[in-house]
């Protein structure tokens, strides 16, 4: 009956690619943390004014310091990015030193992270104060969470480029992981927002 | 050093005794046999280890049976206490026991039947149906069923050790935190559903990538079968849906044990707010059962009446619209809960408007048979039962859909009979005609007839006398969850019926066992030896029964809708095969070890044994960063041995 289309960007030609499958399955991947984050942020948009009597966001967040949080995580992404142009002109030097520069970045986003939940707890403001604080402490958490998973992510691609050099298989593992960093990025972008400045400010 | 864990976890009574004694003697005497017929190494080789999507099919697909088995006995028991326990009789059952049987029954029947049979004929059906040997992550797939596995191991545990929560299948807050439920039960559900709704969310992007990205030549989307485009659809609210069941969970969990607020009624949780979540996963989950049931029948009509379906972008369309559709209805579920008339009301006429795309399926389907030549196989049985209690269920619901009918039937019995006839007589029937259907091209034989019919009119006239009575009687006022009640409402009668309609469920179900043992027995008459047993119009009966490892020699073609029935229909006689080498996927054991670390880590946090839960957490990860560091996951099948087992095949298939 009707003809081949070529050419059709749905055309079943990927049997033997195993970029393109891994590359859509990981989008489709994001695409459910982003469900993920979004039934967080529905959950904070909820209960955020549930302060049960106990301190509010205006009351907690530190601009100055989330800002700090925000250009340090921004420069990771950019670094990352710096990363992967070394990938792709198959430059492992290159590679190795700039995921460790977006490593130590990551890292030190998270310990400015965990300095300031720390400092909350220690005021008494726990995650069991209210339902705020319980909201907050998941929703940021959570991010954290992804944070650290993409940092242990990124050591064993570091061990590996360092011990096998950039095959293609490598190659498509570390945009995988580019591809994550970049995404935990825009979240950042929307807690920044959302829970930060719209908190500090008492939109 | 144990955490919670004490000898008290594991004495209950009588009852949970018998059930604990049979599921210990029951693993004791498969392991034994495994012994004694020296198959350990024949089963971890060929089967536990397998990424052929046939195997795990199969595997999902008994497990799932062996579930339905206990769901099932948990109906029968709810069924005998209200029949009995009326005015001064208290029936057989504490009151917590029936709740707790009520837990398991409505988690069971869902999470681990119907979301098992859905991922195992998902997994015996889509490769072949789109002209391709594999779903797109191998491996994804065995950590998928694995996490399955873990999830079914733990929610069967706490009846062995512990208690499942007294509180439904959703396990609505504020009776679902610590201070209502202090025990291990929530935990229990709470874990078992994680861990299974990770899987079910791998395995939903892995067959969304299966047939976006590995479909045959040819096969534009508009070429694809209904089932296909069902699965597209379903696995799309898969993807759409799970990751608010995971954050749900989790935030129930962050309230029972690190003290959060989220859902408590003081310190400014919101309990109402679980309630919206869990429904926002919950509807479409409802929607991701059925669609693939459509699309079963959208095969089965077909061929069944020896006819192109009727429709076909319509059919397309609908299904499409089911998808959007599903995520905008999720609050009927809560009419009552205060939300205002405008909210209601919304949410009232899309319900309404859900209905329109079904109706069109079924009409379809109707006039796929109109004028066809019909073999009332079976399947088709299947299907016809499903038209009269689909109706039944769809009008039922439309009912409800107005928001001042809800308020009078809400958490009624009429209510739970609503839902059972849409999963039972739409999704269970469904899955038995698909089985049915399937099992020749999987198994390479026939199952029984004359055993099917009898067990297919047992269901449909028990499912009838089970479920009828139940919307008289919470038309009656009679609420779900009842363990007794005052011999003065009259309902006993009523109760009395559907009891005895369970039992003949239950003969139904002791038919189709007896069907598939039947069915082995005399294989040798019923065999397919041309893998083609219904005259079937799809690409995997352009395969042998069952096909080989790599379902097709040659990857076919395609340039029609009914891609194989015009391969039959094509005279030119077939070119001498021109075979390439096949690249397969190695079997591995990283599956298993996940799933068994999960299994580890979710037991552990249940009852707060910390070390176990991380060396759980830490053997998943290890596992996985091992395996994704490997790149010796493939191998090359050589033209030499296709050509050996093509030629030692009975029947080659057109393909």
């Amino acid at each position: 009956m009707s003809q081949l289309v070529p050419n059709s960007p749905l055309e079943a030609s990927a049997e033997h690619d195993p970029d393109s499958k891994t590359m859509f399955g990981f989008w489709v991947y994001i695409m459910t943390d982003c469900v993920l984050f979004a039934s967080l942020f529905a959950t904070y948009a909820v209960l955020h004014n549930n302060t049960f009597g106990g301190p509010s966001g205006n009351e907690l967040f530190s601009l100055p310091f989330v800002l700090a949080e925000t250009l340090i995580l921004l420069t990771s992404s950019f670094t990352c990015g710096l990363a992967m142009l070394a990938a792709r002109k198959r430059s492992e030097a290159q590679v190795i030193f700039w995921f460790i520069v977006t490593a130590v970045l990551g890292l030190a986003f998270l310990s400015l992270e965990l300095k300031e939940f720390t400092h909350l707890v220690h005021e008494g403001n726990s995650w069991q104060r209210s339902g705020f604080l319980s909201a907050f402490f998941t929703l940021v958490g959570t991010h954290g969470l992804h944070i650290s998973v993409g940092l242990m992510w990124m050591g064993v691609l570091i061990t590996q480029v360092v011990r096998r050099g950039l095959p293609k298989a490598t190659v498509r593992r570390l945009a995988l992981l580019s591809l994550f960093w970049h995404f935990l990025d825009i979240v950042w972008i929307f807690i920044f927002t959302i829970v930060y400045l719209m908190g500090a400010l008492r939109v | 050093m144990l955490g919670k864990l004490n000898l008290h976890a594991l004495l209950h009574g009588p009852i949970v005794a018998g059930a604990q004694i049979s599921i210990l003697l029951g693993s004791l005497a498969v392991i034994g046999l495994l012994f004694y017929f020296k198959r350990w190494k024949w089963l971890w080789k060929e089967w536990l280890t397998s990424v052929d999507p046939k195997k795990i099919g199969v595997m999902y697909i008994i497990a799932a049976l062996l579930m339905l088995l206990r769901g099932a006995s948990d109906a029968g028991m709810m069924r005998a206490q209200q029949a009995l326990s009326s005015g001064s009789s208290h029936g057989f059952l504490a009151s917590d026991h029936f709740q707790q049987i009520l837990t398991a029954h409505g988690t069971i029947m869902i999470f681990f039947v119907a979301m098992g049979l859905m991922f195992g004929i998902l997994n015996l059906v889509v490769p072949q149906q789109i002209g391709g040997r594999d779903v797109a992550f191998p491996f994804m797939n065995s950590v998928s069923f694995w996490l399955f596995i873990a999830g079914l191991v733990l929610i069967n545990c706490s009846l062995l050790i512990g208690e499942i929560g007294a509180t439904g299948w959703l396990a609505y807050p504020p009776l679902s935190e610590l201070s209502y439920s202090p025990g291990v039960g929530v935990d229990y559900w709470i874990w078992a559903l994680q861990i299974a709704g990770i899987g079910s969310l791998l395995s939903g992007i892995n067959f969304l990538v299966t047939i976006i990205k590995m479909r045959c030549k040819g096969m534009t989307l508009m070429k694809m079968p209904v089932f296909l485009w069902s699965v597209v659809g379903a696995m799309m609210l898969v993807i759409f849906a799970f990751p608010i069941l995971t954050a749900t969970l989790a935030m129930l969990s962050l309230d029972r044990t690190l003290g959060m607020h989220f859902f408590t009624s003081d310190f400014g949780g919101n309990p109402m707010m679980y309630v919206n979540l869990i429904w926002a996963w919950g509807h479409p989950e409802v929607y991701i059962l059925i669609l693939p049931a459509f699309g079963i029948f959208s095969e089965i009509v077909p061929t069944f009446s020896q006819k192109r379906l009727f429709g076909y972008t319509s059919m397309v369309w609908a299904i499409a619209a089911i998808t959007f559709l599903s995520f905008t209805v999720w609050l009927h579920h809560f009419f009552t809960m205060g939300a205002g008339a405008n909210v209601n009301a919304f949410f009232g006429i899309m319900t309404m408007v859900i209905a329109v795309p079904t109706g069109v399926k079924v009409f379809n389907w109707l006039f796929t048979m109109y004028r066809g030549r019909i073999h009332l196989t079976t399947p088709m049985l299947w299907f016809l039962g499903f038209v009269v209690t689909f109706t039944l269920g769809g009008v039922t619901g439309v009912l409800m859909s107005v928001p001042a009918i809800d308020f009078q039937v809400h958490n009624s019995l009429f209510l739970v009979a609503h839902f059972h006839t849409m999963i039972v007589g739409g999704v269970v029937f469904g899955y038995f005609a698909g089985l049915t259907y399937w099992f020749p091209k999987i198994f390479g034989f026939k199952l029984n007839e004359r055993l099917g019919r009898y067990a297919f009119w047992c269901w449909f006239v028990g499912f009838l006398l089970a479920f009828v009575p139940l919307y008289i009687l919470g038309l009656m006022g009679a609420t779900r969850r009842l363990d007794h009640y005052d011999a003065s409402m009259g309902w006993q009668g009523l109760f009395i019926v559907a009891g005895v309609g369970v039992a003949v469920i239950g003969l139904g179900i002791g038919f189709q066992v007896l069907q598939l043992l039947v069915s082995i027995k005399q294989r040798k008459s019923n065999l397919d030896t041309t893998g083609d047993p219904w005259n079937g119009r799809t690409l995997e009966w352009a395969t042998s029964s069952p096909p080989p490892f790599y379902n097709f020699a040659i990857l076919p073609e395609v340039t029609e809708r009914d891609a194989f029935w015009a391969m039959k229909h094509d005279k030119t006689p077939a070119a001498k095969p021109h075979y390439q080498p096949i690249r397969m996927p190695k079997n591995t054991g990283a599956g298993v070890f996940v799933g068994g670390f999960a299994c580890l880590f979710g037991f552990s946090f249940i009852w707060h044994i910390w070390w176990g839960a991380v060396v759980g957490l830490v053997g998943v990860i290890v596992t996985l960063i091992v395996r994704l560091q490997s790149d010796d996951t493939e191998y090359t099948v050589s033209v030499a041995e296709i050509e050996k087992i093509e030629a030692a095949r009975p029947h080659k298939g057109y393909a």
